[in-house]
């Protein structure tokens, strides 16, 4: 298919459908964060680069039977793996023989949240997300490295050189283009950020956690971007401030790892936190997950952020009418789990 | 009492189903993509609507209905959205509508093959 933008609408289908068969093998806490990150914010990310870099494929003039052949061998060997693996369901599974039982068993009375799910993530699985949130943080440095601008462009006054955006005439402004969709996005912000509040505390007793929170925050703040433009968005957020704020997530999830480590623990041993230990495994927890929530949401807007301006460096100003269908898509997957 | 809770539950989650299955073959018959959009739009709000008003009607539970409401809240509010922003985009980068005209031989044509 050499139609990029088909490409991308497909693998976001992709993605909500396989959302889908998560929720069908109840595994919901996965399916959450598909739906909102392969779904919805993955998506977005790829429409913003084709708007850079055009929307077909370049043709190419030789067949690619090597990759074909490659694929169809890798293929074939996949299946034959999967001959040998254990039935669907089966309990004599090894993945259902080794940690499993203990972690359903007894994180009950050893960490004490409800949702096992974010318990074997955050407490016992603490270092592995630990780096994963540290890969998150790395793909934003790369983005900054490679894409961020000196010069950022300013709509300014052509006799006066200095900022015309003043308040009154914006919100004139604002009912020229897209009126319907700016109103009803305004309605629906708070709802939005809202709801990734609600699931970033709400990870200890039901689906959801740090990452799929920043992500839907993050949804929010790309949603007024792209209808409002880069210019009255970046009178809004900050974007020094965010970069700031991606490191401090980072930190924080280090920071408590850290104490723990000085009270005489293991590296994140919440237990060490307080007296309690069910307390500190409860506080340890509500503290990565905030450090998560904050990497996640900033390094997505930061992502954005430089797409965006490097691609109105490219195309000029206020060249944003196709995008208006994108962001409700992106509404949507934000609300559809 | 509870018998007629689930008489008009079925009866609203069935006039859910038949306008989904109605703006489907609307996606797969209809010529252009306004007429399409037009098929989608206005039956899924209602029929997503009725669905959640039948499954309401299932579980009279307090937090339930409550979810539920704020669900059907934000589908109404998205949904005409969305499809309005699909259609602008359609008419800013020019896709016209298929409109079927006769010619002189009273032979109809259309303008979109």
């Amino acid at each position: 298919m050499k139609d990029l933008f088909a490409v991308i609408m497909l693998s976001g289908i992709y993605g909500l459908l396989s959302a889908s068969f998560f929720v069908a093998m109840d595994a919901v806490d996965v399916a959450f964060t598909e739906a909102s990150v392969g779904a919805g914010i993955s998506t977005l990310l790829m429409l913003v680069a084709i708007t850079m870099t055009g929307r077909t494929e370049h043709p190419v003039n030789h067949k690619p039977l090597l990759a074909l052949a490659v694929v169809i061998v890798t293929g074939g060997l996949l299946i034959y793996g999967t001959l040998d693996t254990p039935y669907f369901g089966s309990a004599q599974a090894p993945i259902h023989q080794h940690v499993a039982p203990r972690y359903i068993n007894d994180s009950m009375q050893e960490v004490g949240v409800p949702n096992i799910v974010t318990s074997v993530l955050a407490s016992y699985r603490g270092f592995d997300t630990f780096g994963e949130v540290v890969v998150i943080f790395t793909a934003g440095i790369g983005v900054l490295a490679l894409l961020s601008m000196v010069y950022r462009p300013r709509v300014t006054d052509k006799d006066t050189g200095k900022d015309t955006v003043d308040i009154d005439t914006f919100n004139d402004s604002m009912h020229e283009k897209h009126l319907i969709l700016r109103i009803v996005s305004k309605i629906l912000l708070p709802f939005i950020m809202l709801y990734a509040l609600y699931v970033q505390f709400h990870g200890d007793f039901g689906p959801g956690g740090g990452f799929q929170a920043g992500v839907i925050f993050a949804a929010a703040i790309i949603l007024y971007t792209m209808l409002f433009g880069i210019n009255t968005a970046s009178r809004v957020i900050n974007l020094s401030l965010i970069q700031i704020l991606a490191a401090t997530g980072v930190l924080i999830y280090g920071s408590v790892g850290l104490v723990s480590l000085l009270n005489g623990k293991n590296f994140l041993d919440y237990s060490a936190l307080s007296t309690d230990p069910i307390a500190g495994q409860h506080l340890g927890i509500l503290l990565i997950e905030l450090g998560v929530g904050i990497t996640v949401a900033s390094v997505m807007v930061i992502i954005f952020f430089n797409f965006a301006e490097r691609r109105e460096s490219i195309h000029g100003v206020e060249n944003n009418a196709e995008n208006c269908s994108k962001e409700n898509d992106e509404a949507q997957s934000a609300k559809i789990p | 009492m509870d018998m007629l809770m689930q008489i008009t539950s079925a009866l609203f989650l069935l006039i859910g189903s038949f306008l989904c299955i109605s703006g489907g073959l609307g996606i797969l018959r209809f010529p252009d993509f306004y007429t399409r959009l037009h098929a989608v739009g206005v039956t899924d709000t209602l029929a997503t609507a009725m669905i959640l008003i039948g499954l309401m009607l299932q579980n009279p539970d307090g937090l339930v209905i409550v979810k539920l409401l704020i669900i059907l809240l934000m589908t109404l509010f998205i949904n005409p959205a969305a499809s309005h922003a699909l259609a602008q985009a359609a008419m800013q980068n020019e896709l016209m509508p298929v409109l079927d005209k006769k010619d002189t031989n009273g032979k109809v044509t259309s303008s979109n093959p």
